[in-house]
């Protein structure tokens, strides 16, 4: 096992120095969070199988590292994600249908099928949007610290990551800024293992990602990524330390990858199933729920309902948002700038299309 | 009035929108108590000290951090010291501050000007010379505006940080403390997307911007004293450009030169030709000309060789008059 933080016990009992004491609703609200997750993965790998959708990136393996640190936020934080993260959309009150119609592309999609599946955003909810590049987001969450801290205002940003992120020069700008500057951001790396096909080792010489933050002038922790009460108890006292003056603080959670890259990618070419199942054996969701029992807080009853409830919201968002249709040809156009300027107006009209 | 050098304009401008919108924050190299290395931002940091920001020296950074203000609301204007240094800084101009808007469905927005010296002319070399707005002007989502005098600069720059889209603002260094003229106190706004006729003419189109726009007017003028009248367009705004102004002036001469001084092969008279030819090609009495720099890296010795100037222009006028 790594050497990391972990307040969950194998027997489901925690560690009582370290246990964050979550209030019974909040246990619940983190454990569905994180259902909702996998349940949502299963369901969109097989839409995206039957042809519904045209692409998926499962974050299976990761939900506690995902779900764990979203909910360790303020509703007036802001969570900039990398592209692994429904889960922290969900749990920020995004509305399922409005993820499936991006997932779809279709004229209910909030951008209006511009962006490829699984490219989410949520103003409502302090959702940044996702780009594909890896890492762009990083110098993005720090501006956003900053200028919380230029306002004078006592709020933080969760920005999410992974291993691969740490290579770009996107991550030592950010970190070296959010160091400077003292931002108050919390850098959370999912560390999966895995960046497509590229191992952990291949990134870096480095012993582990946390020990980078040292170099930029702040506190690098490294937790267990499949606990979600350590990865919850790391974000959220780093959250309170950046919104108290405090500066950055980078969490590396330690994860895995359980699925594939995407749904176009076949994990079998670059790595053993060993090594998975060695994993899958450490599955966050298992775990948390060991810790509910143990609390006294769910049973199997729970448990079934719980399933078949996310079960239901899920085929209500799909049937929802598969009634939806394409969307209108005049949105190829609009959004570009906050005025459509000439040019494009003409190019607009050329193609017979009428503005709005 | 004030007299005031391109330097001046700029400083006065940002001051003046520093003063009016707090939400205004000035970050780059050097941009604090060194004044920046041109001394456009001199002074600021004394006004504002909160709101002036030496950064670390990393150009993505400075844009990736600044495209974060201005997601939560402030007007970031950024200082890249050199165009020759923006390059780390592209994929964070060209995949998020241009596409923000389009893809999160105008929930998120970059209301953010890059200002970035720009252009030959003051023995710079490779990598303090370089003219490379074609890159940009390819980029949807992005504005590109270039000024040619003081007072214009002033105009154009309020306008840019008053922009709800990003903005990337180019000053011709050459042109930074090459005249003096008066510039108002107070607001001065120049529209973007709106170009000017600089010296009207019946008989050529000259379509230039930044110190080209000088070299065409300096053209003109040697074209007069040989009778033939030579319009001047000085365009601004690239992006969105005022192809309204450009037409109407060829359609009227019937000639076009392009003058630009990024190497020739994709430049932006590139665009504005092949607008002519779609557009006005029964108007022209003669071929669109281009006058540009080569299709070399820009050079340190033989730079005068290199740049476009009068004589070329006026060699390009007597090739479309001759025709």
């Amino acid at each position: 096992m790594v050497d990391a933080l972990r307040v969950i016990r194998d027997d489901g009992s925690t560690d009582p120095r370290l246990d964050p004491k979550l209030p019974e609703k909040e246990a619940l609200r983190l454990y569905r969070g994180m259902c909702l997750q996998r349940i949502l993965d299963s369901r969109m790998l097989a839409l995206q199988r039957q042809g519904r959708i045209g692409f998926y990136g499962p974050s299976l393996g990761q939900e506690a590292a995902i779900v764990g640190g979203a909910i360790a936020m303020q509703p007036d934080d802001w969570i900039v994600p990398q592209y692994r993260e429904p889960g922290a959309a969900l749990v920020r009150g995004m509305p399922l249908k409005d993820l499936l119609c991006q997932l779809i592309g279709n004229s209910e999609d909030p951008v209006h099928g511009r962006q490829m599946p699984c490219h989410y955003v949520y103003r409502k909810g302090n959702y940044l949007s996702i780009s594909s590049p890896v890492g762009t987001q990083l110098p993005h969450a720090v501006g956003i610290a900053w200028a919380m801290r230029l306002r004078r205002e006592a709020h933080a940003v969760l920005v999410f990551f992974g291993d691969g992120a740490t290579s770009t020069a996107d991550f030592h700008s950010a970190m070296n800024f959010a160091g400077v500057f003292r931002a108050p951001v919390v850098f959370l790396c999912n560390n999966n293992q895995w960046a497509i096909s590229v191992p952990v080792a291949k990134q870096t010489a480095s012993g582990t990602l946390a020990e980078k933050a040292a170099a930029y002038g702040f506190d690098g922790i490294r937790v267990d990524g499949m606990d979600a009460l350590a990865v919850y108890r790391a974000t959220r006292e780093a959250a309170d330390r950046a919104r108290d003056s405090g500066g950055p603080t980078m969490v590396e959670a330690v994860t895995y990858r359980l699925g594939p890259h995407s749904s176009s990618d076949d994990p079998s070419r670059y790595r053993d199933e060993p090594e998975v199942a060695s994993w899958r054996a450490r599955d966050p969701l298992v775990r948390f729920r060991r810790y509910l029992e143990h609390a006294g807080l769910w049973d199997d009853a729970q448990e079934a309902r719980l399933e078949q409830e996310i079960g239901d919201e899920i085929t209500h968002a799909v049937q929802e948002a598969e009634r939806a249709g394409p969307p209108s040809p005049d949105t190829l156009f609009t959004d570009v700038y906050a005025q459509m300027p000439g040019s494009l107006r003409e190019q607009m009209q050329g193609l017979g299309v009428r503005g709005r | 009035m004030p007299a005031m050098t391109m330097v001046q304009a700029i400083n006065n401008a940002l001051r003046e929108e520093m003063r009016r919108d707090d939400r205004v924050i000035v970050l780059g190299e050097d941009v604090g108590r060194n004044g920046g290395v041109f001394r456009c931002t001199e002074g600021l940091i004394d006004e504002f000290p909160e709101r002036v920001f030496d950064t670390p020296l990393a150009e993505g950074g400075i844009i990736g951090t600044s495209i974060g203000m201005a997601l939560y609301g402030l007007r970031p204007v950024p200082e890249i010291q050199f165009m020759d240094f923006i390059y780390p800084a592209f994929d964070q101009i060209v995949s998020e501050a241009a596409k923000m808007r389009y893809r999160s469905g105008g929930q998120f927005t970059v209301p953010m000007t890059i200002r970035t010296p720009f252009g030959g002319g003051i023995r710079g070399g490779h990598y303090h010379s370089q003219s490379s707005e074609a890159y940009f002007c390819h980029t949807p989502g992005l504005k590109v505006v270039v000024p040619s005098t003081p007072k214009e600069a002033k105009g154009l720059l309020t306008a840019s940080i008053r922009d709800p889209d990003p903005v990337l603002f180019l000053e011709p260094k050459k042109l930074y403390r090459a005249v003096r003229e008066e510039v108002p106190e107070g607001e001065v706004l120049v529209p973007l997307g709106q170009a000017a006729v600089r010296r009207p003419g019946k008989d050529v189109t000259l379509v230039a911007y930044g110190y080209m726009a000088q070299v065409c007017l300096d053209a003109a003028a040697k074209a007069a004293e040989k009778g033939v009248e030579a319009e001047v367009i000085d365009l601004r705004t690239l992006v969105p450009l005022d192809e309204s102004a450009v037409l109407a002036s060829v359609k009227k001469t019937g000639r076009a030169v392009l003058v630009y001084e990024a190497p020739r092969t994709g430049g932006f008279g590139a665009e504005i030709s092949a607008i002519l030819a779609e557009k006005a090609i029964e108007y022209l009495r003669g071929p669109i000309v281009r006058v540009t720099g080569f299709d070399t890296p820009f050079p340190y010795t033989l730079e005068d060789v290199y740049m476009p100037n009068a004589d070329r222009v006026l060699a390009a006028i007597d090739r479309v008059m001759a025709f």
